[in-house]
C-alpha cells in the first residue's frame, strides 16, 4: 500500500469528507498542513486574521449550510485563541471540527516553544477531542470526529495533531468509518412517548410549541414538519433566540420569541398553557425565568436528542429522546392515523389576542434619534424588498434582541447568534463565514459599538476574499446591554460601560477597501440602508442610534414571565442580592 | 445573603469506558466543571484485551443532581455504560484499607482484638505497631478506623469503592 504523509493523510480526508472550505493561520506546528494545502483544486482556505475568527467564521458557515465548519490553527496561541469559538459551538450545537498543530510528540510535556495542552484545556469545551500520536490512526480519528461532531447533538470536535505527525509517513487507504462502541445517539423515539405525546396534543385547551435551536439542527426538514404539526393542532408558537426562523415570523400562529426579552404574548401564554410541546430547546434560564413560575399549570413534553437535557432544569411529564425531525415525524403521523382533529382553540386564541394588543414591542420615537428598532424594521424591510436570501448576523446585547425581535425570519438557517455562551465578537466573523457558505446571498451582522470592536481585525478576512458582507453597527456609544443592567440593579451607575475612544468605523472601513456610510438621523436612515445595499462589495455602517434606549419587554432575572417590565417607567433601579446574583 | 444546600443522597455508580487516554480527566473534570462531588473514585481495566475499564464512583447529591450525573456521563464518547447500582436492585460494595496503628502494652492488644472482630488481617507489624487490612462496606471501615483512632491511628489508606450488581447477570 502506498505511503502518505500525516499532512497529506488530513487532507485527503478533508477531501473525501466533502470539505470545501477551511479557516485558519498558519503557524510552526502546522506547517507541514498548510503545505500540503497549497494551492489546492479543491479545498479553499480563509485566512483569517485571528483564530478566533476563524472558529466564529466557521460556526456562521455551519449555521448557515448545515455542512461542519473546519478549522485549522497552529499550536499553544493559535489553540488557545480558538478556545471561545469552541466553547460557543459547544453552547450552541453547532458542528465544528478543529484541527490544531501541536509540537512534536517526544517533546510534549517539556513546555516546549508553543506548547499548550490542547487536549487539556479543550476537553470540556467539546464534545469530544482526540490527540493523534500516529499517522497511522490519522484517517480513523479524522473520519470519526466529523461523525461525532455532526450527529447526535451536533458540537465541536478537536483534533490535536503533534507535527511529527504530520511528516511521519504509514500506509494509506480510505478508512471504513469507525465508531466508538460507546457512541450511539438515539435518533428515534420510542412509541410509548410518542402516543402520549399526541394524545394529550389532541386533549389540550391551551397548548403552546415552544421551539428551539434543535429545530434548526435537524434540518430544513424538521422545520417543515414543524409547521405541518402547528398547522395540525392549529396551537400557537414561540421559539428561544436560536430556533428564530424554523417556524415563519410572518404565520398568524407565531407569538414572537419567549423569554427574558421575549414577548409579552409569548411569555404570558407560556405561563397560561395547559399544555408545552418543547421542540429541541433546553429550558435555558433565559428563557424559563422564576423556575417554580414557569408554565406552573401545564403539562410538559420534551423532545431533545440530548438525554441529559430532560429533567436538567423543569420536570417533564413526557420525555421524548430523538432528533427533532425524526420526532414530529411519528407525531404527525399518528395524529393523521388517529384522525385526530383540531382541537376548538377560539378561546385560548381570545386571550393570547388580547396580550397581543399590549403590543409589547411598540416604541416610543422622538425624530430628533435613531431609535434602535426602527433601524432594525427598517433593515429588515429594506432587506426584504430586495428579494435576495438574506442571512442575519448578531454580535451580543441589546442590538441582538432587538434583531431577534424586530427583523422577521421565515425560514430556517438564516439567523445566526451566539445563544449559550453570548459571546461578543462572534457576529462579524460568523457573517464572514456565511458569505463564504452562501456566495449570493445578502449576508449582513447586525452589530454594537463595543462587541464590533472584538473581532474588527477581521475586515481585512473579507477585503482579501472579496466578501461583500455588510456590517450594520448600531452605535449607541454604550455597552448598552451592561448600562441597562447598571439603570436596573445599580442606580445608574455606569461603572466603565460607555464606549470611550471609539474609532471611526467609517473611516476604519476604508482603510480596509471597505465602503463606508454613517448613518446620523432618522432623516438618513432609509438612504442609508438602500445604500449599504445597493453597495456591491463589503460595507460598514455607523447607524448613531438613541443612547439611552433599552430594550424591553424584559424579564428580570428570577423573575417570573408574569413579572415582565415593558417599559421604563417600570424600572426601579435597585435589586435585592438575591435577584442580583442570578446572572 | 447566604447560599442554600441541597439535601443530598449517596449513590454508587458503575461506569465501564473505553480503556483510553485521557479518560479519566474526562470524567473527573464533567464532576469538578458541573460541581457535582465525588466520595470516592477507582478505576481499572477488566477485559483481557485491556480495551475496556470499570470505573466505580461514589457521589451525593440531590436525586435530581443524581439523574443529570448519569446522563452527562452517558454522554460523554468513550462511556459505554452507567449504572446506578444504589437505584438498580441489590448489589455488593466492598472498600480496602490499610490501617497504620501505634501503641503498646494494653493499647496494642486492644488493637488485635478488635481487629480480630472486624476481620482485619495484620500485614505488618513491629514491636510497637501494625498495620491492619480490611474489607467490607464504606462504614465498616470508618467504624474501624474509628475505634483505631482511640488506640493509636497513624495512618490510612484506602482504595475507595468498588461494586457489583447481585445475581448471575452482568449488568
Ligand atoms: C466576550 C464578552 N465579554 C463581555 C460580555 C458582556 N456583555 C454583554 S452585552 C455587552 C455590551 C455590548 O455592547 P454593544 O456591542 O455596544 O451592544 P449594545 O448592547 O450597546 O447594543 C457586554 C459587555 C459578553 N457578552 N461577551
Ligand atoms: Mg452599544
Amino acid at each position: 500500500m502506498a505511503e502518505k504523509s500525516g499532512a497529506d493523510i488530513l487532507v485527503q480526508c478533508l477531501v473525501d469528507l466533502g470539505v470545501e472550505v477551511v479557516f485558519g493561520y498558519p503557524g510552526g506546528a502546522v506547517l507541514p498542513i498548510y503545505d500540503a494545502l497549497y494551492n489546492h483544486p479543491t479545498i479553499k482556505h480563509v485566512l483569517v486574521r485571528h483564530e478566533q475568527g476563524a472558529t466564529h467564521m466557521a460556526e456562521g458557515y455551519a449555521r448557515s449550510t448545515g455542512k461542519p465548519g473546519v478549522v485549522l490553527v497552529t499550536s499553544g496561541p493559535g489553540a488557545t485563541n480558538a478556545v471561545t469559538g469552541i466553547t460557543d459551538a459547544l453552547m450552541d450545537s453547532i458542528p465544528m471540527v478543529v484541527i490544531t498543530g501541536q509540537v512534536p510528540t517526544q517533546l510534549i510535556g517539556t513546555d516546549a516553544f508553543q506548547e499548550a495542552d490542547t487536549i487539556g484545556i479543550t476537553r470540556h469545551c467539546t464534545k469530544h477531542n482526540y490527540l493523534v500520536k500516529s499517522p497511522a490512526k490519522l484517517a480513523e480519528v479524522v473520519h470519526e470526529a466529523f461523525h461525532i461532531a455532526t450527529t447526535g447533538r451536533p458540537g465541536p470536535v478537536v483534533v490535536d495533531i503533534p507535527k511529527n505527525v504530520q511528516i511521519a509517513t504509514a500506509p494509506y487507504a480510505r478508512p471504513e468509518l469507525k465508531v466508538h462502541a460507546s457512541y450511539h445517539p438515539q435518533t428515534k423515539a420510542d412509541a410509548a412517548g410518542i402516543d402520549a405525546a399526541v394524545e394529550m396534543l389532541a386533549a389540550a385547551e391551551r397548548p403552546i410549541l415552544y421551539t428551539g435551536g434543535g429545530v434548526i439542527n435537524s434540518g430544513p426538514q424538521a422545520a417543515a414538519l414543524l409547521r405541518e404539526l402547528a398547522a395540525l393542532t392549529g396551537a400557537p408558537v414561540t421559539s428561544t433566540l436560536m430556533g428564530l426562523g424554523a417556524f415563519p415570523a410572518s404565520s398568524d400562529q407565531w407569538l414572537g420569541m419567549l423569554g427574558m426579552h421575549g414577548t409579552y404574548e409569548a411569555n404570558w401564554a407560556m405561563n397560561q398553557a395547559d399544555l408545552v410541546l418543547c421542540v429541541g430547546a433546553r429550558f435555558d434560564d433565559r428563557v424559563t425565568g422564576r423556575l417554580d413560575a414557569f408554565a406552573p399549570n401545564s403539562r410538559k413534553i420534551h423532545i431533545d436528542i440530548d438525554r441529559s437535557s430532560i429533567n436538567k432544569i423543569v420536570d417533564v411529564d413526557v420525555a421524548i429522546v430523538a432528533d427533532v425531525g425524526s420526532a414530529l415525524d411519528d407525531i404527525i403521523a399518528l395524529w393523521k392515523q388517529r384522525n385526530h382533529q383540531k382541537v376548538d382553540l377560539t378561546e385560548w386564541w381570545s386571550r393570547i389576542a388580547g396580550w397581543r394588543a399590549r403590543k409589547s414591542l411598540d416604541y416610543a420615537e422622538n425624530g430628533v434619534e435613531i431609535m434602535p428598532q426602527r433601524a432594525i424594521a427598517d433593515l429588515y424591510s429594506a432587506t426584504k424588498a430586495t428579494g435576495k436570501d438574506v442571512i442575519i448576523t448578531t454580535e451580543v446585547g441589546q442590538h441582538q434582541m432587538w434583531a431577534a425581535q424586530h427583523f422577521g425570519f421565515d425560514a430556517p438557517n438564516k439567523w445566526l447568534t451566539s445563544g449559550g455562551l453570548g459571546t461578543m465578537g462572534y457576529g462579524f466573523p460568523a457573517a464572514i463565514g456565511a458569505q463564504m457558505g452562501n456566495p449570493d446571498s445578502l449576508c449582513i451582522c447586525i452589530a454594537g459599538d463595543a462587541s464590533v470592536q472584538m473581532n474588527i481585525q477581521e475586515l481585512g478576512t473579507a477585503s482579501q476574499y472579496r466578501l461583500p458582507v455588510k456590517l450594520f453597527i448600531l452605535n449607541n456609544e454604550y455597552m448598552g446591554m451592561v448600562r441597562q443592567w447598571q439603570e436596573l440593579t445599580y442606580e445608574s451607575r455606569y461603572s466603565n460601560s460607555y464606549s470611550d475612544s471609539l474609532p471611526d468605523f467609517v473611516k476604519l472601513g476604508e482603510a480596509y477597501g471597505w465602503t463606508g456610510i454613517r448613518i446620523e438621523g432618522p432623516a438618513d436612515l432609509e438612504a442609508g440602508i438602500r445604500q449599504m445595499l445597493e453597495t456591491d462589495g463589503p460595507v460598514i455602517v455607523d447607524c448613531r442610534v438613541a443612547k439611552m434606549s433599552n430594550c424591553f419587554p424584559m424579564i428580570p432575572s428570577g423573575a417570573a414571565h408574569t413579572d415582565m417590565l415593558l417599559d421604563p417607567s417600570q424600572v426601579e433601579g435597585v435589586m435585592s442580592d438575591e435577584a442580583k446574583a442570578l446572572v | 445573603m447566604h447560599i442554600q444546600e441541597e439535601l443530598s443522597q449517596r449513590h454508587v455508580l458503575s461506569l465501564t469506558v473505553s480503556n483510553e487516554a485521557g479518560i479519566l480527566a474526562r470524567i473527573a473534570g464533567l464532576f469538578t466543571a458541573r460541581g457535582y462531588n465525588i466520595d470516592s473514585l477507582t478505576v481499572a481495566d477488566i477485559t483481557q484485551d485491556h480495551g475496556v475499564s470499570r470505573i466505580t464512583i461514589v457521589t451525593n447529591g440531590p436525586p435530581k443532581v443524581i439523574d443529570q450525573i448519569i446522563a452527562q456521563l452517558d454522554r460523554l464518547v468513550p462511556v459505554h455504560k452507567v449504572t446506578d447500582l444504589t437505584e438498580n436492585g441489590p448489589f455488593v460494595e466492598r472498600e480496602l484499607a490499610l490501617v497504620k496503628v501505634a501503641g503498646t502494652g494494653e493499647d496494642r492488644i486492644e488493637a488485635l482484638r478488635l481487629a480480630d472482630v472486624f476481620r482485619a488481617k495484620v500485614v505488618d507489624t513491629t514491636i510497637e505497631s501494625f498495620i491492619f487490612e480490611i474489607t467490607g462496606t464504606t462504614d465498616k471501615i470508618d467504624n474501624f478506623v474509628g475505634l483505631m483512632r482511640q488506640i493509636g491511628l497513624v495512618e490510612v489508606g484506602r482504595t475507595g469503592v468498588v461494586g457489583l450488581i447481585r445475581g448471575k447477570d452482568a449488568n
